[in-house]
């Protein structure tokens, strides 16, 4: 068995057994609901039934409910694209690129994250399809034969590209995270006393069995999912980014692009699961198993990428006076002191200058600071898309089309409605899946648990002592 | 016919890791071991083999590649090239770096889902399927190890039974199953 400094900190805080873990993630299924959590469903509901009329509307309307106008073709619903697939990287990243590495933290979050990844894959999804105005057309984006003369999808183009992008990375995720959800469905299939949750949980599970040859072939499929979806995390950003790269509008068309968008998804992504994290252990009780050292992991995970995205922004701004083009270094220019000036900021010090106080380790393991800058890190992801989509365009070529881009109220509503509808997603995923990855988390009880890797009787001596320094 | 079917229950992975061992070295042929998350090193004790799960991924990737590959080529090339600013359409390898993003992507999409089918059809866990442990505690906190009479022919049921007793179990069940 794999064994722990001793001097390292515990991932699992308190004298736990294997049952206890049981126990503590199964009781928020078991028992009844409280009453918060039907007061934040009621409110995510409202909004996301909120967001859902104000597609009807668009659709039965056009999209010219929408806020565009000639110069600016591509504004508010672009942003929320690119914002939501940004905050779905991390669960893949924390599953997949983290357990390549072996790191046993993930263990505690990465259910949770990436059923966050997957619904808000969901909801970067809806915008694009909305943007066709005519949905049921929506297969169209496929290579299907068709009467148009054999008319084919065009496999040049990055929107396609993303097309596959996206759809894959959505659907590798769903399985990643069921594969996975299988022993923990059967767990709670063997505890359920009531006809009808045994029922549903026992469809779930799939018969799941528990056999050493089914375990044995469980970590392998999990490895090997773990290495196709860590590239995949990569490319499916640096093919949003391809959106603009590959244009010519000054602003967007950047090498630098595919790097810095990874990057800030994972940003982005993680400032999202601290979010939720930090809510969900103190709700559910989960403090002994997402505690301190999570947050301060996830925290340097932050710090590192925010500044990856704080160096690129420098060095876009380098490289658009270095390149001599009048037009890109305008562009430049134009977003820090034109009329979106306040957004450039926003901008700026969301990203750049809050993750650097991260340096500070009080900071970083305070839980009430690592809430409040999550929040401000979303905000400022948010204004990036922004910046980077509307600014580039509202400044065109002919000073007579310069205009400002203005949200629609639906512009507005659909946004909020997607937020309202993640939170409905994540809830309902709160109240009947099991948030923690039951089956992962017992296998490092006795090499991470607290009371197994300090207990001297427990397979080898513990020869260390913390005051003494040599 | 019938057979004598012995479940011994563990309450420590390690207890029954060192038990299986101890079993094992006797000649016994352990035939199964349910477990509520995986043991790791307990395969070679009861002689299982690795998967070849992988070696279906890898080939199910290349099928992608190849499928994608050969999809693009016939779309944009043979079938109806595009004209896209006069660019070169008559060649697959001109146009290749274009076609690298969605091979990827569907290389990817082939070799996790058809690894995830053949996993769950291998391991019959199918929607619907009844649950397969022999004891609703071997997905809390209880190990199991099963085994058969049938393939332990050179000891008897008690034989069994008592060698079972030295290694520290916590429960013991028969069960004559057809």
């Amino acid at each position: 068995m794999h064994k722990e400094a001793a001097i390292r900190e515990p991932l699992i805080l308190g004298h736990k057994t294997y049952h206890d873990i049981t126990e503590d993630v199964c009781k928020a299924i078991e028992d009844k609901a409280p009453r918060t959590w039907y007061i934040l469903f009621g409110i995510a509901l409202i909004i996301g039934l909120y967001g859902i009329g104000c597609i009807a509307y668009l659709l039965g309307t056009g999209i010219g409910v929408w806020g565009l106008n000639k110069t600016i073709g591509w504004a508010w619903d672009i942003t929320n694209f690119v914002w939501w697939v940004g905050i779905g990287h991390a669960g893949t990243l924390i599953s997949a690129v983290l357990l390549l590495f072996r790191q046993k933290w993930r263990m505690a979050i990465n259910r949770s994250a990436e059923a966050m990844t997957i619904f808000a894959v969901f909801m970067a999804g809806l915008f694009p399809l909305i943007h066709m105005g005519r949905l049921w057309l929506g297969y169209w984006v496929l290579p299907l034969p068709n009467q148009f003369g054999s008319l084919w999808v065009n496999f040049n183009s990055p929107l396609l590209w993303d097309v596959f992008a996206i759809s894959t990375y959505l659907s590798v995720g769903l399985i990643f995270w069921y594969i996975g959800l299988i022993p923990d469905f059967a767990t709670i299939r063997d505890r359920a006393k009531r006809p009808i949750p045994k029922k549903m949980y026992s469809i779930l599970a799939f018969g799941w069995s528990g056999r050493a040859k089914h375990w044995n072939r469980f970590e392998l499929v999990s490895l090997v999912l773990a290495g196709l979806a860590t590239p995949l995390v990569f490319s499916v950003h640096s093919i949003v980014s391809f959106d603009f790269a590959t244009s010519v509008i000054p602003g967007w068309h950047t090498t630098i692009f595919p790097p810095y968008f990874v990057a800030g998804a994972v940003f982005s992504g993680f400032a999202m699961v601290q979010t939720l994290m930090l809510v969900m252990r103190k709700a559910m009780g989960l403090e002994a198993y997402i505690h301190t050292r999570h947050v301060e992991y996830m925290n340097i995970v932050i710090m590192v990428t925010g500044s990856i995205v704080g160096v690129a922004y420098l060095t876009e701004l380098f490289v658009s006076w270095y390149s001599g083009v009048e037009y890109e270094q305008y562009a430049f220019i134009n977003r820090a002191t034109g009329p979106y000036w306040w957004a450039y900021a926003s901008m700026m010090t969301c990203n750049v200058i809050s993750p650097q106080l991260m340096w500070f380790k009080k900071l970083r393991r305070s839980l009430i600071f690592t809430f409040i800058i999550s929040i401000v890190v979303n905000i400022g992801m948010w204004f990036e898309r922004y910046v980077i989509i509307v600014t580039s365009l509202h400044r065109d070529y002919l000073p007579s089309s310069w205009t400002m881009h203005f949200p629609s109220h639906i512009d507005i509503g659909v946004y909020l409605g997607t937020i309202g509808l993640f939170f409905v997603f994540f809830l309902l995923f709160a109240r009947f899946f099991p948030v923690l990855a039951l089956n992962e988390v017992k296998t490092i009880l006795k090499s991470s648990g607290e009371s197994y890797k300090n207990a001297p009787d427990h397979g080898h001596e513990v020869k260390h002592n913390n005051t003494n320094n040599q | 016919m019938a057979e004598k079917v012995i479940y011994a229950m563990y309450d420590d992975d390690d207890v029954l890791k060192d038990g299986a061992k101890l079993l094992v070295s006797k000649g016994v042929k352990v035939s199964e071991v349910f477990s509520p998350f995986p043991i790791h090193g307990i395969d070679p004790i009861i002689g299982i083999k690795n998967t070849r799960l992988g070696i279906v991924a890898f080939l199910l990737a290349i099928t992608g590649t190849v499928l994608a590959t050969y999809g693009m080529k016939f779309f944009m090339i043979s079938d109806w090239p595009m004209n896209i600013g006069g660019k070169p359409n008559d060649s697959y390898l001109d146009n290749m770096l274009a076609f690298i993003p969605i091979t990827f992507e569907f290389t990817v999409l082939c070799a996790a889902h058809g690894m995830a089918i053949t996993y769950l059809l291998r391991n019959k866990t199918i929607p619907g399927m009844p649950a397969q442990n022999p004891d609703p505690r071997t997905t809390d906190d209880r190990f199991v190890i099963e085994l058969r009479a049938s393939e332990n022919t050179q000891y008897t049921t008690d034989e069994l039974v008592s060698m079972l007793n030295e290694t520290g179990i916590v429960e013991l069940d028969q069960k004559e199953i057809k």
